[in-house]
């Protein structure tokens, strides 16, 4: 278990690495024109250009940039241009913010999953199990925006049942300001994923069930509910829990954009959707490798506790 | 062969089972009867879709689901497996009356540990600590024969080779020292060799348990090795049941002669091609008029239009051979002997 | 099996026939008619099939449409009037507030901010969005099937390249990925080579959106061709003389043509929720040509004013994509049938 977990981490810092070379080949080198100009943006000076130019070397060869690219980034160098702040710490003020909006949701998306998941493939066959497909369905053929947009209007803003969007600190406000204010946007994020997952748990239980150790466990004479929980449940899970934490690291590498930019709660990926409008590159990049980061650490510790959980894998790969 | 003792085990009486499926309604299982006594080994033979599985895994009630009917009893002692309850089928499965499946591999949970598996069962049915039933398995891993017991209780299915995991298998299912153990081809996952080490198992377990043991199998050469008694298995009927020596060399029934035909014998010069019976086996959703083997049989005539009993049609009937094939007990002595000149059936005794 | 034995009396009436004529016989279909059969009995599927084909000719029809309502997806309306009801109403009111759906031909369901005729646009839209979601989801699906079958049939060096990459390019969050791609291309245009194209073509989401969906069916198509390429049937082919392309062709891609099919419904869906994803964050389509994604982004900002020019255009979206949802559904369960019938005794 312990070679597996180095090479798993030592994997990880490679595909870093990569991702790392490909973000800055997709900012500064694949479009057209000149990279400087770029990151100037729109109301720039000649003076300006040249400035930059200088201090991120793209008069020199392409891995001087990438160096210097990197540096920037990791000693928190990295000034936007649009409105001269801090990049480093415009995202560390959004990051608790995207964690809270990323952990909640997908702590609700997890437990209704499950939830339905589980008794949809009890019912199977009956009309509450087609209804909840269909409803699952329903979910996830909305885009989060839009479910977002409206809920946010008319259950916020009408109804006044919900606060209008923005973001309650925790410091200031009170639990339970937070709490409402993350109400709407946990929901929203979360109908997208519940939909999946319940259909995930309901397959993975169904074909379960009919495997032959499932029938072994009944031969044994155990318990209906102790085949359930510790044979079928036990075994259908496992996809469901690797599953859970590529989408959770998905979500925190970037998928919240939406949700964050229509409740206006001013976390890391609403940070990079504003500066995305205005051109504003160095955020952009930063914004980039952060999540990149989190995917590629939340996949690692997926395929290790996967491991952990289903010993099979441990022999290969 | 030890002669079996007189305490009954298991009394099946017309056991009829059948399933809804997309094409219409599976006879899987047509009025089977049979019974098992202690210290016996029942042997059901047949090809595969004869109905021998069903039999066998409706006696533990692993059938039971909406799509399936079934008629008839099979008793355990005193309870109606077909119709318990579930608590009380549960009380029994793994306790009374254990299984051993055909694959191993897929039979085992692929997450658990095999000791923790067997454990499991024994602590389902008794109330022993878990350092207790560890010991207990260690103990009966021992039994079984496999070697270094203690550590391989911490073992996970893949870890073990094939033939190490049905002992495991047999193992689980003996652990709460069953009276009756059924046994779904056990050994057809597995390499001769091998299957020679798991009959050894089983003939131990029947000295020293006097447990009754149904093996269902298509393999007579298993059978001929450890079986008291043969239920030969066709369409979803018994079309023949005696002792193995009778099965063996008196057989009645034409289907019989084709599954004994169709082995080599060391004992023959070698035939030019392998003897099989031509054609397949009828659909269970519209099954043949009459007798089932009809449509194959080289000797069919009218009268195997109507159903056919099982009947003890040798003079007698003391040893409980009986067969459903309605030919005349000596016409059927003429065929055999024809077809055995040429090596074609089973040689042996005639009337 | 009769043996010709003169000791023997030949049997009356032999009715010997190898069991032939008594078995009932086997329906005899392939596993694609089996399939077809299985999906035609499914209602539901069938049903938003239908569905999805009514809008696809419906946005077909959008220059139909656009004749009816006499106007274009690009032409404003501000100053005009129209009358409904029996009213004299103002298309666009001075605060900027835009009518609403009229049910009549002109501005059926009503106008956009720019006085635009939303029935058209939308219609027009459609026919944007759905171009892009299908050629993303074809683009997705060729290249998938080709770098899947390139890593699983050679495996060593190219499969450890392909998969590495695969790994990187999942690792990328999807959406950032494509935001940023979007944009900087939409700006400068894209140039392969020969190969140009202008900043707003629909080209740019098109590539965009068919190229990171790649990874989700790369690895499945891999996974499989995997597993195919131990099976007996391509070592006889190969034990036949045949070439790795040869193989690829004939024996894995047939077999492989039952996943491409269950998963094309939801590229294509997953294509249009992803347009309309980048489209709204100005990534996408770029203006003034229309799309689900861009009426959407223009429709949230009038919410509380002008609420059809969010709700229409959602509407839309949603219902193609649950079609496509539902259709693809049954397509799997078509495809992979379990068993779940009812005692019917």
């Amino acid at each position: 278990m312990g070679r597996f977990v180095v090479r798993r981490v030592a994997g990880m810092l490679v595909v870093m690495f990569a991702v790392s070379v490909l973000t800055f080949l997709i900012f500064n080198v694949i479009p057209n024109g000149d990279p400087a100009d770029r990151m100037a943006g729109r109301n720039s000076t000649p003076v300006q250009i040249a400035a930059i130019e200088r201090e991120w070397g793209f008069d020199k060869p392409i891995y001087t940039q990438y160096l210097t690219t990197m540096e920037k980034v990791f000693t928190g160098d990295l000034i936007s241009y649009a409105n001269q702040t801090s990049v480093v710490e415009e995202i560390k003020r959004g990051i608790p913010r995207t964690f809270a909006l990323a952990i909640g949701a997908a702590l609700i998306w997890l437990a209704m999953g499950t939830a339905l998941g589980l008794y949809t493939a009890m019912r199977a066959g009956r009309f509450s199990d087609t209804l909840v497909t269909v409803l699952a369905l329903i979910g996830i053929s909305m885009p989060v925006f839009w479910l977002g947009a409206l809920a946010s209007y008319y259950l916020g803003f009408k109804l006044g049942v919900f606060p209008n969007g923005g973001y309650a600190e925790i410091g200031e406000a009170g639990l339970w300001e937070w709490v409402k204010h993350m109400i709407l946007p946990w929901t929203v994020l979360a109908t997208l994923f519940v939909g999946v997952y319940s259909r995930v748990l309901r397959s993975n239980i169904l074909d379960t069930i009919n495997d032959d150790y499932v029938r072994t466990a009944r031969a044994k004479g155990l318990t209906e509910r102790r085949v359930m929980v510790h044979h079928v449940l036990r075994n259908s899970l496992i996809p469901i829990v690797t599953l859970w934490g590529l989408d959770f690291g998905a979500v925190l590498g970037g998928g919240a954009i939406l949700t964050e930019t229509v409740f206006d709660l001013q976390g890391v990926g609403q940070y990079f959707a504003e500066s995305i409008g205005q051109l504003d590159v160095p955020p952009v990049l930063a914004v980039t490798l952060f999540g990149a980061f989190f995917i590629v650490l939340l996949n690692t510790i997926v395929d290790i506790v996967y491991a952990a959980l289903d010993p099979r894998i441990r022999l290969s790969r | 062969m030890t002669a079996p003792s007189s305490d009954l085990l298991l009394d099946v009486q017309d056991l009829k089972v059948s399933f809804a499926t997309e094409e219409g309604v599976v006879q899987a299982v047509d009025e089977v009867s049979f019974q098992l006594h202690a210290g016996e080994v029942l042997a059901i033979v047949g090809e595969s879709g004869s109905g021998k599985s069903v039999t066998a895994m409706t006696l533990m009630g692993l059938t039971r689901s909406p799509n399936a009917r079934f008629a008839g009893t099979a008793r355990l002692r005193r309870l109606d497996l077909v119709r318990a309850r579930d608590d009380e089928l549960r009380a029994v499965r793994g306790e009374e009356i254990a299984m051993v499946f055909q694959d191993p591999m897929t039979s085992l949970n692929p997450v658990q540990r095999i000791g923790r598996q067997i454990v499991e069962q024994i602590q389902a049915h008794r109330d022993v600590s878990g350092g207790e039933a560890r010991d207990q398995v260690v103990g009966l891993l021992e039994r079984v024969g496999i070697p270094r017991a203690r550590e391989r209780f911490g073992s996970y299915p893949h870890e073990l080779s094939g033939g190490m995991r049905q002992r495991v298998m047999i193992a689980m299912a003996l652990s709460c020292d069953p009276s009756v153990l059924i046994a779904d081809e056990p050994t057809t996952a597995l390499d001769v060799t091998i299957q020679a080490q798991i009959l050894q198992v089983l003939k131990e377990l029947r000295e020293r348990t006097n447990a009754g043991i149904v093996l269902v199998t298509h393999d007579l050469g298993v059978v001929a090795e450890i079986a008291d008694r043969i239920a030969v298995m066709y369409a979803g009927r018994i079309v023949e049941e005696g002792s193995t020596d009778e099965i063996f060399y008196n057989p009645q029934h034409p289907y019989t002669w084709g599954l004994l035909g169709s082995i080599t014998r060391v004992d023959r010069p070698r035939p030019a091609r392998l003897p099989s019976i031509p054609g397949l086996p009828p659909s269970l959703i519209t099954p043949p008029q009459g007798c089932h083997f009809r449509p194959r049989c080289p000797h069919a005539h009218d009268a195997c239009l109507p159903r056919p009993e099982l009947l003890a049609r040798l003079g007698g009937g003391e040893s409980g051979h009986t067969d459903r094939c309605v030919m005349a007990p000596a016409r059927k002595a003429q065929l055999r002997r024809a077809g055995e000149r040429i090596g074609l059936v089973a040689g042996g005794a005639t009337q | 099996m009769p043996i010709a034995d003169s000791s023997v009396q030949p049997d009356p009436s032999p009715v010997l026939d190898g069991g032939r004529a008594e078995a009932a016989p086997a329906p005899g279909l392939s596993p694609w008619a089996l399939a077809l059969r299985r999906l035609g009995r499914n209602k539901a599927a069938l049903a938003f099939g239908a569905l999805f084909v009514v809008l696809v000719a419906l946005a077909l029809a959008a220059p139909l449409w656009a004749q009816l309502a006499d106007t274009t997806p690009a032409r404003n309306h501000l100053s005009d009037t129209i009358v409904v009801n029996g009213k004299s109403e103002q298309v666009v009111t001075f605060d900027g507030v835009p009518i609403g759906p009229t049910w009549q031909r002109k501005f059926f369901l009503g106008a956009d901010s720019n006085g635009r005729d939303v029935a058209v646009r939308l219609l027009y839209g459609a026919r944007n969005s759905l171009f892009i979601g299908i050629t993303a989801a074809i683009i997705t699906a060729f290249l998938a099937v080709l770098l899947g079958t390139l890593a699983g049939y050679f495996r060593g060096w190219t499969d450890a390249v392909i998969s590495r990459s695969l790994d990187v390019m999942w690792a990328f969050p999807v959406l950032l990925l494509g935001v940023a791609l979007g944009v900087s291309l939409a700006l400068g245009g894209l140039r392969i080579g020969p190969l140009r194209i202008q900043g707003g073509s629909l080209w740019i989401p098109t590539i965009i959106i068919g190229v990171v969906s790649v990874v989700y069916l790369a690895r499945p198509i891999r996974g499989q061709v995997l597993s195919l390429r131990e099976k007996e049937f391509v070592e006889a082919a190969r034990a036949q003389g045949a070439g790795p392309l040869r193989i690829m062709f004939s024996e894995l891609l047939p077999n492989l043509a039952s996943t491409i099919l269950v998963f094309f419904p939801l590229l294509v869906a997953n294509a249009i929720l992803l347009e309309a994803a980048l489209s709204f964050l100005g990534a996408g389509v770029q203006p003034p040509e229309p799309s689900w994604g861009t009426m959407l982004s223009d429709g949230v900002v009038l919410l509380s004013t002008a609420p059809h020019l969010t709700i229409v255009p959602g509407l839309m979206l949603v219902l193609t994509v649950l079609a496509l949802n539902v259709f693809g559904d049954g397509v799997r369960d078509a495809l992979d049938p379990r068993a779940k019938v009812r005692f019917e005794h």
